[in-house]
């Protein structure tokens, strides 16, 4: 694809680096990128793939931005909460580059979207915020033989890495499978709204999946194919690992089981616990009978200052101690942000002799949803 | 004769092993599998993780990888966030 004058003005500074040239450019301009997630990872993406002159970037999200965003995504503004990140990322990177042609999608990608939406991109950017939708992009991306620039955080620390990147001899790179053939239990896999993030994390990780883009359209220096990168901001470390095809992954193996999309969010809960199944109450059925009720709350305090729904407050991990507080008799329901902790505790109380202990179901997000929607939420 | 190996955790297992490392007496010719058997004995929720394939050296190995006098055994659980 040839520059404009314009143009050649524009990526000056790139066009004169040394393996990047006109050439590199013209890959660039040439080049369409998917990118999954305009948050935390997306934004840095969208923001300097769109700078470098992309020709083409489409952007699916169809997430809310929120308070508790804007510590880490520093594309959005407060004014901006409660708009599609999508559409509101793309709306300020057109002002930055106008060269560059996007598609927004404001819709959750799943099983029955992902090909059709991928198979209209040349390289895809994980930016995802859940275990399902990062092995659904993987598989879709192998189906696809599309090349998966992947970066994941949590807390202080960053994975990235290259999957299915076409080799000198033809084959494909390592995916997602060879380094993670089985999810393990959802509790084991917190999301930052659960375990928490850093904020400058999300700007390091994704620029350093925005390289790897960029060095895989153009063909510049060697990615992080075959390698995966573990970043601990913390303690300012930084680890590579050698990742291998393994020849028992279940979708590019040398007998693959799996040869369509399968249903991920299942993949991801794992095998039915034989564990007997915790007794639990809706936000609506707790609401019409409140009085009968003792309520334990098992957040931190600061989370009850935030918002709380009146009861007892002893956090998880001081549960085991201040047991003399919780009533054998009656009903008691426990209950949580989201109704994780909770069913944690319910377990915990369980072993200790309780009986009468039910899981409020979504916790105080769900209240907030369908009972109260006045309620802060963070 | 035994033999010492570090065990170095990132993203959950830091909190199941409670903290970034832990040294593991192993007897000599022990495999990952068996790495595995202990560290689920010394740290029962280990067991929740006990499916990731560890890395030896820098290396992703299989569960019946011999370990040697010194060798850095690295576990990598999925992280999620973006």
């Amino acid at each position: 694809m040839t520059l404009t004058k314009n143009e050649l003005i524009r990526y000056n500074r790139q066009i004169i680096l040394p393996d990047f040239g006109v050439e590199g450019q013209e890959k660039l301009k040439a080049a369409s990128v998917l990118i999954i997630g305009a948050g935390g990872l997306g934004a840095p993406n969208l923001q300097y793939l769109t700078a470098a002159g992309v020709g083409r970037i489409g952007v699916v999200d169809f997430d809310q931005v929120s308070l508790t965003n804007l510590q880490r995504q520093v594309l959005f503004t407060t004014q901006e909460v409660g708009t599609n990140k999508a559409a509101t990322a793309v709306s300020k990177l057109k002002e930055l580059n106008p060269e560059t042609v996007f598609e927004v999608y404001e819709a959750q990608l799943s099983a029955e979207n992902a090909m059709d939406i991928i198979a209209r991109y040349d390289l895809v950017v994980d930016g995802s915020d859940n275990l399902p939708t990062r092995y659904l992009v993987n598989d879709a991306c192998l189906f696809l033989e599309k090349p998966l620039i992947y970066g994941a955080i949590f807390r202080f620390e960053g994975q990235v890495s290259v999957f299915n990147e076409l080799q000198v001899d033809g084959s494909r790179g390592p995916n997602y499978r060879d380094l993670f053939p089985t999810p393990p239990p959802p509790d084991m896999v917190p999301s930052c709204s659960e375990g928490g993030v850093f904020g400058v994390l999300p700007g390091i990780v994704g620029s350093m999946q925005a390289n790897e883009a960029i060095k895989v359209i153009t063909g510049m220096g060697n990615t992080l194919s075959g390698r995966l990168l573990l970043f601990d901001s913390l303690d300012f470390t930084s680890r590579f690992l050698n990742v291998r095809s393994n020849p028992q992954n279940p979708v590019s193996g040398s007998n693959p089981t799996i040869t369509g999309l399968i249903d991920y969010e299942a993949f991801c809960a794992g095998p039915v616990v034989e564990e007997k199944a915790l007794q639990s109450v809706s936000v609506r059925d707790f609401h019409e009978s409140l009085s009968r009720y003792f309520v334990l709350d098992v957040r931190e305090p600061y989370e009850y200052e935030i918002s709380n729904l009146g009861g007892l407050n002893i956090p998880l991990g001081e549960l085991s101690e201040r047991l003399a507080e919780i009533p054998h008799k009656g009903e008691v329901v426990v209950h949580c942000k989201s109704g994780a902790r909770s069913a944690r505790a319910i377990r915990l109380l369980e072993k200790e002799g309780y009986t009468n202990l039910l899981n409020l179901e979504g916790g105080i997000l769900a209240w907030q949803k369908e009972i109260d929607s006045d309620m802060a939420v963070y | 004769m035994n033999m010492n190996i570090e065990i170095i955790a990132f993203g959950i297992a830091k909190d199941i092993l409670k903290g970034k490392s832990v040294q593991l007496d192993l007897p000599a010719g022990e495999t990952v599998s068996g790495v595995k058997k202990r560290l689920i004995t010394e740290f029962p929720d280990f067991q929740s993780l006990a499916s990731l394939q560890l890395a030896v050296n820098a290396e992703y190995v299989d569960d019946s990888y011999v370990l040697n006098e010194n060798d850095e055994v690295v576990l990598i659980p999925p992280v999620s966030g973006g």
